[in-house]
């Protein structure tokens, strides 16, 4: 094939040195540059076929420029110099617009950065043919087991460069890939996910024999009543319920009193097995080692044993709240401030088989979808169970059920946890991934059904 | 931008393309937010890129590049070409398009006032102003506003002969003031939640709006939230606002009308839908006052669906979705056509940006306006609760089962508008919900929304719908589920 040729930190390190030299002799006091490269490819299929295909090569160069204590940014992804050259006047004509921003800080000077490693040259080297030669394994799996299988394989890499006229120079590289599978049965369908910045890591087969075994299993879901039921939720599930609390544990989320833990810092409010911690270093975390305003990240406990303990801030907002700044700050200017972005929870020793064992009557979810928060401040989420939910009875998997709509409080499914997996890396639908554990937890509540 | 198109063109028929088109789009931004008195973001972007779209060994292939050389412009040809060629390993039967006519046009919507030659000074102190009205009353613990412009130039070229030539102006403005009392967050946005009001119109429609004239009332609405009266639960009838119904349409009706989610191209991701094709002319979707259109052209109105042809280079159409009830139609593209025996594509098929592959999306999907005066059905109305301005909503992936909340209701007794309630929320069954319709309001009372942030397709596209709806009247619908204990 012929591959389009890709942007390097080097090239990107050129482009950011000319774009500061151009500032220089602008009117901005201060100039900070953002740049990105993105290479990604995904290959799509459905119907035991791929139907879609595709490509995309992009660049993007931030300028945000400060003019008499104003900020703004502007973005292009042309790199001629006329347009290099308009992108900051267009930052620095927005910023001498707008009144004056009181909470405007002064940029970063040079920092030093831990060093992760995140960049797998087989990810990046990855091509077309390699991603359509394990989907028609997939394909002709489902097609041997009269199932019909749906799904993605996607890879890619980008580089990242941060410069500011303060000496601050910052750069980071990392690939990814994701296999995501359904497989479909008249009435029924299973589901299984998985995404890591190796490639070689990733197993479409297996995924797709897991995702095949639900359909089969949850084949003629019967309807059963709605109600509270002990619940054991896999990683992927817990992720996209979890994912709703990241913004909570911003500073800028409490000073505006939008996040659940206002007026509960310090006080028990989830069990005693849920600790977590927001950490961009984790093994299986990703992620550049610095925040949007080149500040390298800190390890932040957030919760240690059901008490909300820490939050994090950004400079501005640091000084705000008179603490010291985490390095969860979003990119300038914003009105959002800041969050965690790596959580990590603290996991158990308990398998999903020994959750079902100790079950005598719950249920067993794969996948979630369409969560939407009904309630900010007691955090409650409504959504729908999809692609295999079961029965368990006795300690066995009893068969499959037709979905089931929740209304469910994180605060109180953090509070009826029995039982915790180890903590992994999960893909799901709703949030950016996290590292966290199954769960098994008491009471959680459905609250209608749906036709199938 | 032509010679662009025409050299991936040739550089795709050459590397051994049966088919190809080049979308070159040239994308501007402004985006404006304010927050307690004080700008928060403050941002303009462009984008330049090209899309190549082929058909080759009977198979699809997509690539997009911003390095847009002679070389660059080959090389993502090419690209298209060899990914096509992989797609053809997993493949079962050929690509096959339906007929569109060719076209060689320009279309543009108009507009008055373009928004990116208004000074954003003046732009701020309109947000500002509307902070300050927000903030002046007691127990409003953040004010916010915003306002987003976009500008899309574009040019599509196929290998069948067509250039067409868009330009689509876009703007959209909104408020929202939110209180914490207690152990409670309450919220109320203007003109709409999540953004406001965002059309196909110029600064204009940020002027129509009187931000700063209904600032004060959502923020004393939102602060007496607190003192209201909880939602109740039980079965009974709901008049849903018409920003409140445009959502309901979108989710209930927008989505599974999505041929390519009904033939399970989305089933990993978005999902499928209950409308499988034996349902067509045959399903009662909607009780017989239901009348649901398609209508990207510009005489609908100016809606984020609106366009002159589609991003395949289908001229815009009207198609009647739901016609006194029954269903009666979906929303294609010239490769799935075909399969409900269709012999044109109705016209729906668009991509967020160059970088991403053209799919199925919603126009503007619009109930047809009723006859009642809104004075007439809070008269005629014994006993329901009035729904307005969406705060959640999420329904199952076939679209059969959905739960929705609003910011704000009131309870209508004996034909009067009644106290205040909070946490309003109803449920349902799709097909179940629209034949219980019994009242739609007349055109005097229908607007045409626009839902800025759908979501769909992997990688993920955010795309601009419309949905023209006024206030209309439900029977014996669950109420208050969200909240039960």
């Amino acid at each position: 094939m012929t591959a389009q040729s890709k942007s390097s930190i080097a090239d990107l390190e050129r482009i950011a040195e000319r774009v500061l030299k151009l500032a220089k002799s602008s009117e901005a006091a201060e100039t900070e540059i953002d740049i990105g490269a993105t290479t990604d490819a995904l290959t799509r299929f459905a119907n035991n076929t791929i139907h879609q295909n595709v490509a995309e090569h992009t660049l993007g160069i931030s300028v945000r420029a400060v003019v008499d204590g104003r900020t703004a940014r502007a973005t292009t992804n042309k790199t001629d110099d006329e347009s290099l050259r308009r992108t900051v006047e267009i930052a620095i004509s927005l910023a001498r617009n707008e009144p004056e921003n009181p909470d405007l800080l002064p940029m970063l000077r040079a920092q030093k950065y831990q060093k992760v490693s995140r960049f797998f040259p087989a990810t990046a080297a990855a091509t077309p043919e390699d991603r359509a030669r394990a989907v028609a394994r997939v394909c002709k799996m489902a097609d041997k087991n009269k199932q019909t299988a749906a799904g993605i394989f996607a890879s890619g890499s980008s580089q990242t460069v941060m410069a500011n006229s303060k000496g601050l120079f910052a750069h980071y590289e990392q690939t990814r890939s994701e296999f995501s599978v359904t497989i479909l049965e008249s009435k029924s369908s299973g589901w299984a996910k998985s995404n890591s910045p190796d490639i070689r890591t990733l197993d479409p087969e297996a995924l797709a024999e897991s995702a095949s075994r639900k359909a089969a299993e949850s084949r003629e879901p019967r309807e059963i009543p709605a109600g509270r039921y002990t619940t054991i939720l896999p990683p992927s599930a817990v992720l996209d319920l979890v994912g709703f609390l990241f913004y909570d544990f911003a500073g800028t989320a409490v000073l505006d009193k939008r996040s659940c833990f206002t007026g509960r810092m310090g006080k028990k409010l989830l069990g005693d097995n849920i600790t977590l911690w927001d950490d961009v270093y984790h093994p299986l975390q990703t992620g550049p080692p610095y925040d949007g305003e080149g500040l390298p990240r800190q390890k932040v406990l957030l919760v240690d044993k059901g008490v909300p303990r820490n939050l994090v801030y950004s400079r501005a907002t640091a000084k705000k709240m008179k603490a010291k700044p985490t390095g969860h700050g979003f990119s300038l200017p914003n009105e959002y401030g800041e969050a965690p972005m790596n959580l990590v929870f603290a996991g158990g020793a308990k398998s999903l088989d020994e959750m079902v064992r100790t079950t005598e009557r719950g249920i067993l979810v794969t996948r979630l979808w369409y969560i939407r928060e009904v309630d900010p401040y007691e955090k409650i989420l409504t959504g729908m169970t999809r692609d295999g939910t079961f029965l368990i009875e006795n300690g066995r998997v009893a068969g499959g059920i037709r979905n089931f709509r929740f209304n469910e409080s994180i605060i109180e499914m953090l509070s009826n946890v029995e039982m915790l997996g180890p903590a992994v890396r999960a893909a799901g639908e709703e949030s950016f991934e996290m590292v966290v554990p199954a769960m098994k937890v008491r009471d959680f509540h459905f609250s209608e059904v749906t036709k199938f | 931008m032509q010679d662009w198109a025409n050299s991936a063109i040739e550089t795709a028929k050459r590397r051994g393309a049966t088919y190809a088109d080049a979308r070159v789009m040239d994308i501007r931004h402004r985006d404006i937010s304010t927050k307690n008195g004080e700008v928060g973001t403050l941002a303009e972007s462009e984008s330049l890129g090209i899309g190549i779209r082929v058909i080759a060994s009977g198979a699809r292939g997509f690539s997009s590049t911003d390095r847009l050389t002679r070389e660059g412009v080959d090389a993502c040809a090419a690209e298209a070409v060899a990914i096509a060629k992989a797609s053809a390993l997993a493949k079962r039967e050929n690509v096959a398009l339906v007929p569109e006519k060719s076209y060689v046009d320009t279309w543009q919507n108009p507009f008055l006032k373009d928004p990116f030659r208004i000074p954003v000074e003046r732009q701020i102190g309109l947000l500002l102003a509307a902070d300050k009205e927000m903030r002046r009353v007691k127990g409003v613990t953040v004010a916010e506003g915003s306002m987003s412009f976009r500008r899309i130039e574009q040019l599509f070229v196929s290998s069948a002969g067509s250039s067409i030539h868009q330009i689509k102006m876009q703007s959209g403005a909104g408020i929202v003031a939110t209180s914490f009392a207690g152990t409670e967050i309450q919220k109320r946005s203007y003109p709409n939640s999540f953004g406001g009001q965002h059309m196909l119109q110029g600064y204009e429609l940020v002027e129509s709006l009187d931000l700063v004239g209904n600032a004060g009332r959502i923020a004393e609405e939102c602060v007496a939230l607190h003192s209201a009266a909880q939602c109740p639960e039980g079965q009974g009838t709901i008049i849903l606002g018409s920003s409140q119904l445009g959502l309901q349409i979108h989710e209930s009706i927008g989505h599974p009308i999505e041929l390519d989610r009904v033939l399970g191209m989305e089933a990993n991701f978005a999902g499928m839908s209950f409308l499988t094709t034996e349902k067509l002319r045959k399903l009662k979707y909607g009780s017989d006052i239901v009348n649901v259109v398609a209508d990207a052209r510009l005489e609908h109105g100016p809606g984020l669906g609106t366009f002159g042809y589609d991003d395949e280079g289908v001229a815009a159409q009207c198609t009647p979705i739901i016609t006194d009830g029954l269903f009666t139609g979906y929303l294609s593209s010239r490769e799935t056509a075909a399969s409900i025996g269709e012999k044109r594509s109705g016209g729906t098929v668009r991509c967020e940006s160059w970088n991403r592959l053209p799919m199925i999306r919603m126009t503007n999907i619009s109930i047809n306006p009723g006859t009642w005066k809104y004075e007439d059905l809070i008269a005629d109305t014994d006993d329901a609760i009035l729904m307005e301005t969406n705060r959640s909503w999420s329904i199952d992936d076939k679209r059969y089962h959905f739960q929705f909340s609003t910011e704000i209701g009131w309870e209508i007794k004996s034909g009067k508008k009644g106290r205040m309630i909070k946490n309003p929320s109803y449920s349902g069954i799709t097909t179940e919900f629209w034949n219980s319709c019994d009242a739609i309001c007349s055109r005097d009372y229908w607007t045409l929304w626009g839902t800025p942030n759908c979501g769909k397709g992997q990688p993920q596209q955010v795309m601009g719908t419309g949905h023209g709806a006024a206030p209309a009247r439900f029977r014996n619908i669950k109420i208050g589920v969200a909240f039960a204990k």
